[in-house]
């Protein structure tokens, strides 16, 4: 061998040993914990896996670009926190294999060659004179040892007796327990996290699908044959009635497809309540058809309760609509008022249709068959009420914009009247607000849509402006004032009906400042103008009544009135031309589930049980040497000793306070045994640290 | 020493001056038994409602109990007074629900028709109680540890005791309430932010109490209790701005056996970090005085610079078990055993900064002002994982949104 190559070799050897002494290195672990530690922080601060416009409104173009380069939205799967998890895992291991001999070693040894002069230098030393025997003293020692839990060893040496006693070995073994558990712990999460999926991927093997697709054309490369992958966690939406055999798995900016051996069919979704309306528990009636061997399982599985089958674990995680079949009567508001269309709707499907020329689409976008909001009791207490089902959907007209719509199936009590509600989101991230259409006797909206078909019916109006003309005194004679009259009044209601209450007075006003009055006139003419078109407006509500059967007007009839009123002014910005009436619903619901299959938390579980372990072994089991050792003080002629000085010493390897007390007493216990009476302490324990 | 020297020689026996180590004795065997038994009984009376891990958390607690009698015996006391009243509470509450549920109305009409309810066994009695008592030990601590009253200091202690009992007392007959409420609701109270507050409480002074015994020296007693009344009026303002204490039902997620010994074992970890920290502060104070004399109020620097590692240790064992079993249950209710969120992730965060604390304490040796300061720091880091994640981050943790 020449020396060159000897020289590359001792470098080479240098170099892998520098690295070893660096993995050892205390100062990397506590780097390692701290940097770890700060490093999770980004994650719980900064929302992860959001959608990537969300982070392009909050950050901007340019820092939305930085944050993604360092792959700050989904932190915990990123190169370079995977990397420190690894190095953490490394530096573990490497002080593992560093200690654990040499500790092994340890706590077999009692350290019998212990010197007189180092063990006078330990920090808990004493020394002490005895009138006693060498084997007395070795004697006594050992007995007190043994008192308290130690085991010892006697070693004659030249000329003097060193008794050595250790205690709370399985210190040591906690140290292999706690790490080696660690290391456990984080080899079986690296099985189960993304690792060797998103190799896969960068090896070209599996493709990242990020289109919208139905599970059937989802290309062949983005499909993962059952098994492919140790460990997964990926998620499925099915529909009740339906069944799905895959879990698609999130990476990168879309999924891939986990094809699972066996099929998932949903029989029902439910939720149980608490009599608040709080949901108590989330339900998925499921069967499970194994494909290979035709066996089947049903299951309810709830939160907290999974179905586990070969390795696989089924979990309920979340719900949603799958497609709850409508019907729903559409009132027209605009046009031809009072006329209504029965139609049929589907959850998270459109409709089309078309309204006096102009092209609408209607978009259902969810159910809910609940809807529990606190209201205010009789006796001003809180209580939480049921407002029962309600469709949300969007209306969108031929230039593309949309309105969002809530509509209740069933109307809603308030200070005991009953209201058909539906609120309103003009645009988004509005605040909803709501049209209390008034219920009539029948609990329907029928009433008020003929009421108000009637006062959007020009023909009518003038026909009963008339009539209240020809009532008043002046009126009989008929003719073109009359007439004139009636139509200017029929006027005013359509202003009402169409633009508003605040239009109508507008109106008015500008009538009165036309014909120049004086301003005392100009204020009874407009109260009776108001009067008037209070009177039409009544004696439209009762042909409207009538024509509904009602023969006898009470109180609440007149409460209707009022409301409807106030519906009917509010109807020009409700922005909708058809009033969508739920009637009917087959509520069909989707769920959520959560599919998983963690080989590695075998590990993790036998990784924590050993961590815990240990942990408890390191910090209550004490490791503790004790020393004593006997030496002749003088010699006699016959070359034996009458007295003996004895040095005491001990070590723990904590260094803790606790340590100083039990020094003290087995020192004190040892001299009160086998001192003389002439102490001669020549050094003392040191009580205080 | 005074022993004659020819006593010594001649064959003299010894006996030994070494405490002696602690044994099991007669009375720690009958104590645990008594708690089996006492268990048994409650097995039987509840065992409709008890699963497979129901009932080894009852039998196990018994088991812990007993332990606890062993390495404390003091709060053997405390839990056979506490076993007396709750009884005699959940006795009374059993007479007033025997026809099923009585709802919030009839549970409020009881209390406030009965005396003993309206003051001192109703939970939020109880509970006032502890808040009170807890309060009232702060100013008695300090104020011995200044004036050097050792009576006064005993006064404080009692008060902490006396105050630990009614929290459990309000602990045992809020679990009752909820059922007696409605079957549904019912529920062991470590649920949401108002509840774990008196569990935070109890546990902190508990596990104070026990320092205090073991160190034979109560003069941390303010400043330990201080960090709890802090928490309390936190409490307080919880209550009575947010009606926090109004009992509901739990949510899906949390209904689970496993919330039973994750939430406690988190709030062993919690309560010792806190002591820790609060001795943190007395060992800064003592510093910037002068350090140890020959006349000191608090004890030597040496000493609270152990009862700190003493408790970091002991918080970060049960810390590790409380993560570990979080990590089982999220293994069962949401799919995976470590999903990164945000409770989660803060939980590790203050895990690992306790193994750093204590490996440099360890294998570094790191002693003194900077591992106080270390133990005050780690009291923030705790306090952002047990509150701030809640109020300011989302997650999937649900409990004790503000
Ligand atoms: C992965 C996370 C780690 C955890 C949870 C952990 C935990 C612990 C614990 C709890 C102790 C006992 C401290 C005490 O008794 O006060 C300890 C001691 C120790 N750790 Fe770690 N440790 C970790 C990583 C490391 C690493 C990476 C190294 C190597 C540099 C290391 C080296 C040591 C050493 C040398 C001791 C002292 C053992 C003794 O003399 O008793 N630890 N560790």
């Amino acid at each position: 061998m020449t020396s060159q190559a000897q020289t590359a070799r001792k470098r080479r050897r240098s170099l892998s040993s520098r690295l070893y002494t660096w993995l050892t290195s205390m100062n990397l672990a506590i780097a390692l914990l701290s940097i770890l530690a700060i490093a999770s922080v980004i994650g719980t601060v900064l929302q992860q896996n959001q959608p990537v416009n969300d982070y392009l409104i909050e950050f901007g173009p340019f820092w939305y670009e930085a944050f993604n380069a360092l792959k700050l939205y989904d932190v915990y799967s990123a190169g370079w926190f995977v990397t420190i998890l690894l190095f953490l895992l490394a530096s573990t291991s490497a002080c593992l294999i560093r200690n654990t001999p040499g500790f092994m070693r340890d706590i077999k040894s009692f350290r019998l060659n212990a010197q007189d002069k180092s063990l006078r230098a330990f920090r808990h030393s004493r020394q002490y004179e005895s009138d006693l025997s060498a084997a007395t003293i070795v004697e006594r020692t050992q007995e007190i040892f043994a008192q308290l839990g130690y085991k010892a060893r006697v070693k004659e040496r030249e000329g003097e007796t060193l008794v050595a006693a250790r205690k709370g070995g399985m210190n040591r073994i906690g140290y292999v327990l706690t790490h080696l558990g660690m290391v456990v712990i984080l080899v079986g999460g690296l099985i189960d996290s993304k690792m060797y999926l998103k190799t896969l991927n960068m090896l070209g093997v599996v493709e990242v699908e990020t289109r919208d697709l139905p599970v059937s054309q989802v290309p062949e490369e983005s499909h993962l044959p059952p098994g492919a992958l140790a460990g997964f966690r990926g998620s499925v939406n099915i529909p009740e009635g339906k069944w799905g055999d895959v879990a698609f798995i999130g990476l990168k900016d879309g999924y891939v497809v986990q094809n699972l051996p066996f099929k998932i069919e949903i029989e029902d979704f439910f939720v149980e309540h608490y009599d608040t309306g709080m949901p108590k528990s989330f339900n998925s009636k499921i069967t499970l058809t194994d494909k290979e061997t035709g066996e089947s399982i049903d299951e309810t599985i709830r939160v907290n309760h999974p179905l586990r089958y070969k390795g696989y674990n089924i979990f309920q995680s979340s719900f949603g609509d799958g497609g709850t079949e409508l019907e729903f009567d559409a009132w027209q508001l605009f046009g031809k008022a009072g006329t209504k269309q029965a139609l049929e709707g589907t959850v998270n499907q459109e409709r089309s249709f078309e309204f006096n020329g102009e092209k609408y689409k209607l978009e259902f976008r969810d159910f809910s068959l609940f809807n529990v909001n606190p209201t205010e009791g009789p006796d001003g207490s809180r209580e939480n009420t049921n407002f029962g089902p309600s469709v949300t959907f969007r209306l969108r007209d031929a230039a593309g914009e949309a309105i969002e719509y809530e509509n209740y199936f069933q109307p809603v009590e308030f200070d005991g009247t009953k209201y058909f509600l539906s609120g309103v989101t003009p645009e988004v991230g509005a605040q909803q607000q709501f049209l209390f259409i008034p219920a009539d006797r029948n609990d329907s909206i029928e009433t008020f849509m003929a009421f108000y078909a009637t006062l959007k019916d020009r023909d009518e109006i003038t026909r009963i402006a008339a009539d209240l003309v020809a009532q008043t005194p002046q009126g009989g004679q008929g003719g073109a004032a009359q007439s004139s009259a009636a139509r200017s009044i029929a006027g005013m209601v359509e202003t009402f009906v169409e633009q508003g209450f605040s239009a109508l007075t507008e109106q008015v006003d500008q009538q009165m400042a036309e014909r120049d009055m004086p301003p005392e006139m100009a204020e009874q003419a407009r109260e009776s103008s108001f009067r008037v078109v209070q009177s039409v407006l009544m004696r439209a509500y009762m042909e409207t009544l009538q024509d509904q059967g009602v023969e006898e007007f009470g109180d609440r009839d007149e409460d209707f009135f009022e409301k409807a009123l106030d519906v009917v002014t509010v109807i020009p910005n409700y922005g909708s031309p058809i009033f969508v009436a739920p009637t009917g619903f087959n509520h069909i619901q989707s769920t959520g589930l959560e599919i998983t299959r963690s080989p590695g938390m075998f590990w993790v579980y036998l990784g924590s049980l050993m961590l815990t372990l240990g942990i408890f072994m390191l910090f209550y089991i004490h490791y503790r040497r004790l020393w004593v050792l006997i030496k002749p003080a003088d010699v006699n002629d016959d070359g034996e000793s009458t007295r003996h000085r004895v040095v005491v010493a001990g070590t723990d390897a904590r260094k803790n306070i606790d340590f100083d007390q039990a020094f003290a007493q087995f020192s004190d216990e040892l001299m009160r045994q086998t001192g003389s009476n002439d102490q001669n302490d020549a050094s003392t324990t040191p009580g205080k640290g | 020493m005074s022993v004659p020297n020819e006593q010594m020689v001649n064959g003299y026996q010894p006996t030994s001056n070494l405490p002696a180590p602690r044994h099991v004795g007669l009375i720690d065997v009958l104590w645990t038994v008594a708690m089996l038994v006492i268990a048994g009984i409650g097995y039987v009376q509840y065992s409709e409602s008890l699963d497979f891990y129901a009932t080894g958390t009852l039998f196990g607690t018994a088991l812990g109990l007993g332990f606890l009698g062993w390495v404390w015996p003091a709060t053997r006391w405390l839990v056979g007074v506490v076993a007396i009243i709750s009884t005699f509470a959940v006795w009374q509450y059993n007479i007033l629900g025997a026809d099923g549920p009585v709802g919030r109305d009839g549970l409020a009409e009881f209390q406030e028709s009965t005396f003993l309810f309206t003051y001192f066994l109703s939970s939020t009695a109880a509970t006032m109680w502890m808040v009170a008592l807890y309060f009232l030990a702060i100013p008695t601590y300090f104020i011995a540890t200044l004036v050097r009253s050792n009576y006064g200091l005993k006064v404080g202690s009692a008060l902490v005791w006396t105050g630990s009992l009614m929290g459990f007392v309000a602990f045992f007959t809020r679990w009752r309430e909820g059922y007696l409420i409605n079957l549904d609701y019912g529920h062991i109270p470590v649920s949401n932010l108002y509840e774990v507050f008196i569990v935070f409480a109890v546990f902190t002074a508990l596990l104070y109490l026990y320092y205090e015994k073991r160190y034979n020296n109560r003069s941390l007693g303010g400043f330990v209790m201080l960090i709890i009344g802090i928490s309390l009026a936190f409490l307080l303002w919880y209550q009575f701005d947010r009606e926090a204490h109004v009992i509901e039902p739990l949510v899906p997620a949390l209904n689970s056996w496993w919330m039973k010994i994750h939430v406690p074992a988190n709030f062993v970890g919690y309560g010792t970090f806190a002591i820790a920290a609060m001795v943190g502060i007395a060992y800064l104070i003592k510093q910037k005085m002068g350090g140890d004399g020959p006349n000191d109020r608090l004890p030597s620097l040496a000493v609270m610079d152990d009862i700190q590692y003493k408790a970091i240790a002991l918080g970060f064992a049960f810390f590790t078990i409380a993560t570990i079993l979080g990590a089982m249950w999220a293994a069962e209710a949401w799919g995976g055993y470590w999903s990164w969120d945000p409770k989660e992730t803060w939980a590790l965060i203050v895990w690992l900064n306790y193994a750093a604390w204590l490996h440099m304490r360890l294998t570094k040796g790191w002693r003194g002002p900077v591992m106080a300061w270390w133990s005050i720091g780690g009291l923030f880091i705790t306090s952002f994982a047990f509150l701030g994640v809640n109020m300011f981050l989302s997650g999937l943790h649900s409990y004790g949104e503000l």
